[in-house]
């Protein structure tokens, strides 16, 4: 008779240890996202002001701003979730609700493809069709990129969302007499909205840390410009190009115009939860 | 006591495999026929061929009539939207829309056109809410979200939402299945007063339920009705052995 | 076919109805015994034991809502347990008979003896094997012996009507046997009565079996 009592005693052991491992594994995850987060604050801090929130780029010593990369990152990220969100989540609620053939089947098998690749090979594609016709780099050449870096990724997670609508209140609506179409308008995308919503966001977070996509086709600028058709200043560039110069001033000025991203990316977090929150 | 539906030689299958064989069956108008039997016997799956449910799954072949005051919904040119609108439906697991207690309600009415105002469209919730035994928990409540209440009270919502679009006929998949035995009472009740008005007809695992609620009982077996009689006869003296192993809890 | 734990109960409800049975068939028998015997000794005891009946009727009747409370039957076991707690209360009524004809029996025990008592020892004894057929049919829910049995009770009606012109006759020819005669008039209309309720009892177990009611129908 195997000694019950010592087996017990094992099994104990192994799973406490178990729980360990992993509950390190989350403090390390969680440790490593602290330090990064509290080095950006302690290093951007202290060059924030207001004039740095308006102020266009100035040569070093003359301080200088990154209000109109602040605006020219707002500009393309709005145009292309302009078109990267409809097209998104209609592709997205296609695959759900119709995907059953090839068609749907290569469909997200392409997506999941685009999402994979590296964002400068969209920068690439942009740049041989709009930039070089057009003759220059321009904010919509910038929004466009970006819309399609997000378009698989919102049909993707529309898609999962919506397949998450339990099938028993579709046949609700179809018992009541709803065609199809009207389904899925009316009681499939509410359900999934808190969803879709997350996943929208998702995307735009995603493309406002992108920068090699819009060094190709957005560039940049030293002047505020609301003329998408010129070239445009963006957050990531400009964090770039102040994090790559020779000064150590420059260096700062990356820091803050970082804090600022990781500030505004997590302002549309909570924005996006708040508008999405649970009304029903 | 004339006939709602007439079922005639249905046949089923789901692909490859046959579902249900032979089914003939009369359904009385303002009644309420119980459909009892072991899990897996077909009674569900024939429940949502007389509404045509069956129709959203791939691969499914229905052979045979179902005559619904005399006319063949399997017929080519069936307008199935029309026909799910006279043969409401109630599910098992009750399934809300993501709305308000009202928009729940004024869904179908909306969908299918009936109202011809606000004012009419706010009566007609009113009254489906009325009819399901709904209104006075939910009348101070009516713009909160369906969610917020309980399981028997959005199976009554359920109900509801298929009294407003006027149905003459109403299918039930075990609608107390997943309630307690308050909300289930509650539910038998209003079965009992709906079929003054409707036909009904309903799926149950719980005999007794079949036995309190319904006027006739049909009792399948293995995709085959094996025995339809009044429930009071069914319960104390049933013609097959094979429903009375059943009912006795010899099997199943 | 699988076991179920409603058959024990079954079972044990049968077996308690038998016991009653037994005990009334009992009752009814030693009671015409104290009677054709002349043994007062023998009817109060007889008296005393019906008793025990009475609280064997309220045992079944306990037993019978407790199942139909607690175990829900449906069809044959709901017709099972009815008519069990139907026939409980029938035989509960034969053995109340056995003791009037005990209470007979002790007054007429103090009068002199009858003319063997004209035909009741054969209505009796026609009562008797009645009861216990009766009983065996239910047992073996053979419903083909019930019908038979009810058709046994017109004997018992018609013996019932000699005995009654019979005695009428004694106490028109010899007025001092009024007395007797008229407590035997008692014995044989309880005798008459306990025929019609062992067909009663007949007719629950055609309804057991068949599930048809003939109560009040053409056929008893």
């Amino acid at each position: 008779m195997a000694d019950n009592e010592s087996i017990h005693r094992r099994r104990k052991l192994v799973s406490s240890l178990m729980t360990a491992l992993t509950l390190l594994c989350a403090v390390f995850a969680i440790v490593i996202l602290l330090i990064i987060l509290s080095y950006i604050a302690v290093q951007g801090l202290s060059s924030i002001s207001l004039q740095f929130l308006i102020d266009t780029p100035k040569p070093v010593g003359e301080g200088g701003g990154i209000g109109n990369a602040i605006l020219g990152s707002f500009l393309m990220t709005a145009l292309a979730c302009l078109i990267g969100l409809p097209i998104g989540i209609g592709a997205g609620v296609y695959l759900a609700e119709f995907g059953d053939n090839w068609f749907a089947k290569t469909v997200r098998f392409l997506a999941d493809t685009l999402i994979g690749i590296p964002s400068i090979i969209v920068g690439i594609f942009i740049y041989t069709l709009v930039v070089l016709p057009m003759g220059r780099q321009s904010g919509l050449a910038g929004g466009l990129a970006l819309a399609i870096i997000m378009i698989p990724i919102v049909a993707r997670t529309t898609e999962e969302m919506i397949r998450l609508v339990p099938h028993s209140m579709r046949e609700g609506a179809l018992a009541l007499g709803a065609p199809q179409w009207r389904v899925t308008l009316d009681i499939v995308m509410p359900a999934a909205s808190t969803g879709i919503a997350t996943g929208a966001m998702l995307a735009i977070a995603r493309i406002s840390g992108e920068t090699a996509p819009l060094l190709f086709t957005a560039l940049n600028s030293r002047f505020y410009n609301y003329f998408m058709d010129q070239p445009m200043a963006s957050l990531t560039v400009q964090i770039f190009n102040y994090a790559t110069g020779p000064f150590d001033v420059e260096h700062k000025m990356a820091w803050a115009a970082t804090l600022i991203l990781v500030g505004l990316i997590l302002l549309i977090n909570i924005l996006v939860r708040y508008l999405t929150r649970r009304k029903f | 006591m004339q006939n709602k539906l007439s079922i005639s030689n249905l046949d089923f299958f789901y692909g490859k495999a046959q579902a249900l064989y032979e089914i003939s069956l009369e359904i009385p108008e303002r009644q309420v026929m119980a459909f009892i039997g072991p899990s897996g016997c077909g009674k569900s799956t024939f429940l949502r061929t007389l509404n045509r449910m069956n129709d959203t799954i791939p691969g499914i072949r229905v052979e045979g009539d179902v005559l619904i005051d005399g006319k063949n919904i399997y017929e080519s040119g069936t307008d199935v939207v029309a026909l799910r609108r006279k043969v409401g439906m109630v599910f098992q697991k009750s399934n809300p829309f993501p709305k308000t207690i009202f928009e729940n309600v004024a869904y179908g009415i909306r969908i299918n056109r009936i109202h011809k105002d606000k004012t009419d469209l706010e009566m007609r919730v009113e009254k489906a809410l009325y009819d399901a035994a709904l209104w006075d928990e939910v009348k101070d409540r009516l713009h909160t979200s369906a969610f917020g209440l309980s399981g028997g009270q959005q199976q009554r919502l359920c109900i509801a939402r298929a009294l407003a679009v006027q149905p003459e006929v109403i299918l039930m998949d075990e609608p107390a299945s997943a309630l307690d035995p308050i909300a289930t009472q509650k539910i038998e009740e209003l079965v009992v007063e709906l079929k003054k008005r409707y036909t009904i007809v309903i799926v149950t695992h719980n005999m007794q339920q079949a036995a309190r609620v319904s006027d006739k009982t049909a009792f399948f077996m293995l995709g085959k009705l094996v025995e339809v009689n009044p429930t009071q006869k069914m319960f104390t003296s049933p013609d097959e052995k094979l429903t009375e192993d059943y009912i006795t809890g010899r099997f199943g | 076919m699988e076991h179920r734990i409603i058959d024990q109960q079954l079972d044990l409800l049968r077996d308690k109805l038998l016991l009653l049975g037994g005990a009334t068939e009992n009752a009814l028998h030693r009671a015409m015994r104290s009677l054709t015997e002349r043994d007062s000794k023998l009817a109060r005891e007889v008296l005393e034991e019906d008793k025990i009946i009475d609280r064997m009727e309220v045992e079944i009747d306990r037993f019978s809502i407790e199942i139909l409370a607690l175990q829900q039957p449906a069809a044959h076991d709901l017709r099972f347990v009815i008519s069990v707690a139907k026939i409980t209360p029938i035989l509960e009524r034969i053995a109340d008979h056995a003791g009037s004809i005990a209470d007979a029996a002790l007054i007429l025990n103090d009068h002199p003896e009858i003319k063997k008592l004209v035909d009741l020892p054969f209505m009796a004894q026609t009562a008797a094997e009645m009861l216990k057929t009766a009983l065996d049919a239910f047992t073996t829910e053979d419903s083909a012996i019930s019908r038979e049995v009810i058709l046994r009770d017109h004997k018992i009606d018609e013996a019932y009507k000699r005995v009654f012109n019979e005695l009428l006759q004694i106490m028109i020819d010899d007025p001092t046997t009024t007395t007797a005669s008229a407590y035997l008039l008692f014995v044989a209309k309880h005798l008459e009565r306990i025929g019609d309720y062992v067909k009663d009892i007949c007719e629950l177990n055609v309804y057991l079996t068949e599930a048809a009611f003939i109560k009040h129908s053409r056929e008893s």
